[in-house]
């Protein structure tokens, strides 16, 4: 009970200090753009990928597992930063993946609900955004310590980021191995015409073609970088 | 006879034909993570066979007895996940109390489990798949020895690749993972070995 009474006078006085109402744009917009490339999952950071490399076998799946993970990563970082004055210092990565865990189960029977062929074809890999690194990254590194429109910023940002090269991903894969994007006959059609028979890459749907697939685009955005840093 | 047949295509398979990093793209952080040094992952490997056989069986366990009786199978994932995190925690506590020295060779690689996507994607599998107990227990065993084969051999390769020159941008994550990806190319010869 004494406990209880020292968290709640606690909480009020914490609530005056967090600046109410000085919005600062530039600051959020920072934090958007910051997943887009500076701080870009897979990319710039190392992290989530097995579900990148698992699920990458067409663009509709990538399209299907970013926009998962994206509203995953936004709401869990709302709700962290809205408990982040509540949550004790020692249980808290505890309580980060019980907020996970929640949005991935709201996420997982939407799926099953709205998009059951997408759900099929992603199978395992929707719980598995509960130990996806990204997800707790962003919580324990960004959410737990900044204001409420900050870390929604922060979470649309990195999700639009992960789904981009989700996205990327998987149309040079299934352009590549199947000939098809968005199961529109791309390569299938444009050799068609010509009157040739596109022979896919099948080693591009298989395993092998996700790993190699994902390592060169992640040296090709260290080039990218390298480039841009010798610019300025 | 047919039970010990049935175990050995379980196993074979598992570690072989759909080899849990390189076929079914599970635990791929620590794999990379942990694939410097030879040692360091022989650690990582043992450590991970321990807590994916146990971690599997007390999902089973919850899943038969607590989640399925009480008609509750939705709340899989948030218990699923839970378990895990304690039991890691637990077994580290049990193993710095009873033996030093194997907390000295696993424990530093024990916290980094919790977040290892093999782990939880055994649990839900096997639960999915509806396993019995026997044939859960060899499909864990299996899972984890071919997540310890395949961080082995990466690692073997990578302490090979460090000496040899490569272009800076291919330098780190990218090399790996085109290393990874002819090393999946090499698994593919596997399939079609066993009918699962």
């Amino acid at each position: 009970m004494a406990d209880r009474e020292i968290m709640s006078s606690e909480i009020a006085d914490v609530q005056p200090i967090s600046p109410p109402s000085t919005l600062n744009l530039k600051e959020v917009a920072g934090d958007f753009v910051r997943g887009l490339w500076e701080e870009i999952p897979l990319f710039r950071l190392v992290l989530g990928m097995c579900p990148t490399l698992a699920v990458t076998t067409s663009a509709t799946n990538g399209v299907g597992m970013g926009i998962a993970t994206a509203f995953v990563l936004t709401s869990s970082n709302i709700m962290i930063s809205i408990l982040r004055k509540i949550i004790p210092d020692m249980i808290r990565i505890p309580a980060f993946i019980i907020v996970i865990a929640s949005f991935v189960t709201i996420t997982d029977l939407m799926m099953a609900a709205f998009t059951p062929e997408l759900h099929h074809s992603l199978g395992i890999f929707i719980p598995l955004i509960v130990v996806n690194c990204i997800v707790l990254a962003r919580a324990e590194a960004f959410a737990s310590k900044n204001t409420i429109i900050r870390s929604a910023a922060d979470g649309i940002g990195m999700g639009i980021g992960f789904t981009l090269v989700l996205i990327l991903l998987g149309s040079t894969r299934e352009i590549l191995g199947n000939g098809t994007w968005f199961d529109l006959p791309v390569l299938t059609g444009i050799m068609g015409l010509f009157n040739y028979e596109y022979q896919p890459m099948i080693v591009m749907i298989l395993p092998p073609g996700a790993f190699i697939g994902l390592g060169l685009f992640v040296a090709m955005a260290n080039m990218i970088e390298e480039r841009r840093k010798g610019k300025k | 006879m047919d039970n010990v047949i049935e175990i050995l295509l379980i196993l074979v398979s598992t570690i072989f034909v759909t080899n849990f990093v390189l076929a079914r793209f599970l635990g791929i952080c620590p794999f990379l993570g942990v694939s410097a040094k030879i040692e360091t992952s022989i650690g990582m490997g043992m450590a991970v066979v321990f807590v994916i056989t146990l971690a599997a069986l007390c999902s089973w366990l919850i899943e038969k007895f607590v989640l399925v009786p009480f008609d509750i199978v939705y709340l899989r994932t948030i218990v699923f996940i839970l378990v895990i995190a304690t039991l890691v925690q637990f077994v580290e506590m049990v193993i710095r109390k009873t033996s030093p020295a194997l907390y000295n060779a696993l424990g530093i690689f024990l916290p980094l489990i919790t977040t290892n996507c093999a782990v939880l994607g055994v649990a839900l599998l096997v639960v999915q798949k509806e396993m019995d107990f026997f044939p859960m227990l060899f499909f864990a065993v299996g899972a984890s020895v071919g997540f310890t084969v395949a961080l082995l051999l990466m690692a073997g390769i990578r302490e090979q690749i460090v000496h040899a020159r490569i272009p800076k941008v291919l330098q780190g994550t990218p090399i790996s993972l085109v290393t990874a990806g002819l090393m999946a190319l090499a698994f593919l010869g596997f399939a079609g070995l066993v009918k699962m």
